[in-house]
């Protein structure tokens, strides 16, 4: 933010006061200071200035928009290729990784750029998917959800994906056999309730979810849903208190199983 | 009770605003405004027209995702709308004589893009073996985006999300309309006298003391007390049968809630289940309580003059139902209840949207009949559209304007809970 301080020199005097004040703050600041510094200044001003104000509502905006520009649905790109090339594709280009039906996983490379071979062979079926630390959101499963084969997806920290996405998971019913939504920030029991569409599951991963307020007893209840399916994630001990009757134990011999 | 009268500057005026004004001329509250804009000296005519709207969502169901992820209501510095939404979905069952109505409506509803499965009996027992199919013949699903969510949070969404656009709201008891008449005439050379309102008393709490609020336009959202509202505008005073003499026919209605606990109850994937009797259920957070009721029949109907919660009609009328559809719930303990107030349309029990023919700027968004949350943002942008353009453009509730109870066409619908 130097260049707008810099041509606020400018302004008529009665000014002046005020602006010093904040660019002695940006001054103590140092040039490459942490974020969180640099984050509480335009705060503050942003409660003190309406453009300010503005220009971080723009700059929000424009974020959303981003992410809701990544995940276009490419129908043109399934009349061409296919529903397997077109979610490939799309998985490809959010940075995860794909893998058809006998074949090798596919990724992009740290520049983003992947393989192009896989359009030979789309008519195969995807069988897994590995979109974790993807931008999908729930216009994105659209793409996602073409892959009518797929036994295993990997959400893994995804910061997008939240319950109304898992709403939309039950037309992978028939083939999905292994989910993991470990790490994702905004998944909480309320979208874990909808996953009972999926029967024929047999791993689930739910460890690491934040917005999970109780992750002991949201464990048990899911297994019971699922009563054919591993759910692997928390402890259900976790938080449960030690009584007092278990303390001698740790200096009791153990006993043999 | 809040009576909102929005300001009908509600702009999203960046540098319209000049520094040291406050919006709304109001004295009372302690509304202050207080922000300056950084740039209006500088540049004075340079155009920051930077907030862009949403892009439009192509469907209803994409209208209510997008308000319901926060992505419409997003404001910077805040955490993200959480609105505790489950979408376990609802499960309608219906007997043998209402099976073709069930049928025509899903049908309706899948043309608009909702995905509902119907099942047969036998499908419902394999999915959900805790019910008893006795007496069911259809039931409706709805398989994605259906559920509940908290009210309360869509609420503080919204609101927080306008005070950031630069609206004031203010508390206060609407006690009468300034307005003021003109006589004109019809097509036909037949008299009619159209009201304007002018201004608006509002009357602070536990005082005296009014504010005269002038007002371009007054939206009358006044849920359950709107017919007192209306008729302070002094629509209904006339001979009846006339456009001049209907009356708002909205009355508070009282309905029950009540929670309870049943340790063997259905699990986590239970949906709302609404039963043929009309009594319904739905899992509430992860304790096996459950919440649930039943709409009395007219011959039952509680007086509304209090919230005082009859655990009778719990017994009598709501427990013998619920008992009878799961069967685990023969067992169970009532935690609590409450009441609460339904702005019941009595004409035909929908809701009541656009302006008043006589009284020319009262636009009505009321007597939903407890769906009032549930239509509440596609009315929302339905009467914006109103105000702003003079008719609707997304979706045409013409049928549900006022001017229907004077002509006597009922719009009805199908399986009301």
């Amino acid at each position: 933010m130097a260049a707008p301080w810099a041509s606020l020199r400018l302004v008529a005097p009665m000014w002046n006061g005020r602006i010093r004040g904040i660019h002695r703050l940006g001054g103590a600041v140092a040039p490459e200071g942490n974020q969180k510094k640099k984050r509480t200044i335009l705060q503050f001003l942003t409660n003190y200035f309406y453009d300010v104000e503005a220009l971080r509502d723009y700059l929000l905006q424009r974020e959303m928009y981003k992410v809701h520009e990544k995940n276009r649905s490419y129908t043109w790109l399934e009349k061409q290729h296919g529903p397997y090339g077109a979610g490939a594709f799309f998985i490809l280009k959010q940075g995860g990784a794909v893998k058809f039906r006998d074949k090798e996983w596919i990724r992009p490379d740290k520049y983003g750029h992947f393989s192009q071979e896989f359009w030979n062979f789309c008519e195969v079926p995807v069988e897994a998917v590995d979109a974790s630390d993807c931008d999908i959101n729930y216009e994105g499963l659209d793409n996602l959800l073409r892959l009518k084969e797929l036994q295993s997806l990997s959400l893994q920290r995804c910061s997008h994906v939240d319950d109304w996405c898992l709403s939309r998971l039950y037309p992978l019913a028939d083939s999905l056999q292994e989910l993991s939504l470990a790490g994702c920030p905004r998944v909480s029991e309320r979208g874990l309730a909808c996953l009972h569409h999926l029967q024929n599951l047999r791993r689930l991963d739910i460890s690491d979810l934040p917005a999970v307020s109780n992750p002991g007893l949201t464990q048990i209840l899911v297994e019971e849903m699922l009563p054919n399916c591993e759910v692997v994630g928390v402890d259900w001990a976790e938080g449960l208190k030690s009584g007092p009757e278990e303390q001698p134990q740790d200096t009791a011999s153990p006993v043999p199983a | 009770m809040i009576r909102r009268v929005l300001p009908h500057g509600m702009g999203r005026g960046l540098l319209t605003r000049r520094p040291g004004t406050r919006r709304g001329g109001f004295s009372l509250g302690k509304v202050e405004d207080h922000k300056r804009v950084l740039w209006f000296w500088v540049v004075p005519n340079l155009r920051l027209c930077v907030l862009q709207d949403p892009k439009p969502w192509p469907t209803l169901a994409g209208q209510w995702v997008g308000l319901g992820k926060g992505e419409y209501l997003a404001v910077v510095d805040a955490p993200p709308l959480d609105l505790r939404f489950n979408p376990s979905g609802y499960l309608l069952l219906a007997s043998e004589k209402d099976a073709a109505a069930m049928e025509s409506n899903v049908k309706v509803q899948r043309q608009e893009g909702a995905k509902v499965s119907l099942m047969s009996p036998d499908q419902l027992r394999n999915k959900f073996p805790w019910i008893n199919t006795e007496g069911v013949a259809l039931a409706s699903y709805g398989m994605e985006d259906e559920g509940w969510f908290d009210p309360w949070c869509l609420l503080q969404g919204l609101r927080r999300k306008v005070q950031s656009l630069g609206v004031l709201f203010c508390q206060g008891e609407v006690t009468r309309f300034v307005s003021s008449s003109q006589r004109m005439l019809t097509t036909d050379d037949k008299a009619v006298v159209l009201k304007r309102i002018h201004e608006v008393h509002v009357k602070m709490d536990r005082s005296l003391e009014y504010q005269p609020v002038e007002c371009a336009i007054v939206i009358n959202a006044a849920g359950a007390w709107s017919a007192q509202i209306a008729a302070l505008a002094g629509i209904g005073e006339g001979p009846p049968g006339t456009l001049q003499g209907t009356k708002l026919p909205v009355e508070p209605r009282k309905r029950y809630v009540y929670v309870w606990h049943c340790p063997q109850g259905p699990g986590l994937e239970t949906p709302l289940v609404a039963d043929t009797s009309g009594a319904y259920f739905r899992r509430e957070g992860l304790g096996s309580n459950y919440l649930g009721g039943r709409s009395p029949t007219e011959q039952e109907e509680p007086d509304p003059a209090n919230l005082e919660v009859d655990h009778d009609f719990f017994q009598d009328k709501v427990w013998p139902h619920l008992a009878l559809r799961v069967p685990a719930f023969e067992t169970l303990k009532v935690q609590s209840a409450w009441a609460g107030y339904y702005d019941y349309n009595t004409f035909d029990q929908n809701g009541v949207v656009g302006p008043h023919p006589l009284v020319v700027n009262m636009y009505f968004a009321t007597g939903f009949s407890g769906h009032g949350l549930q239509q509440a943002p596609g009315v929302g942008r339905a009467v914006a559209e109103m105000v702003l353009k003079g008719r609707f453009q997304t979706i045409d509730l013409s049928p549900f304007l006022f001017t229907r109870f004077y002509l006597g066409e009922k719009i009805q619908e199908n399986n009301i809970i």
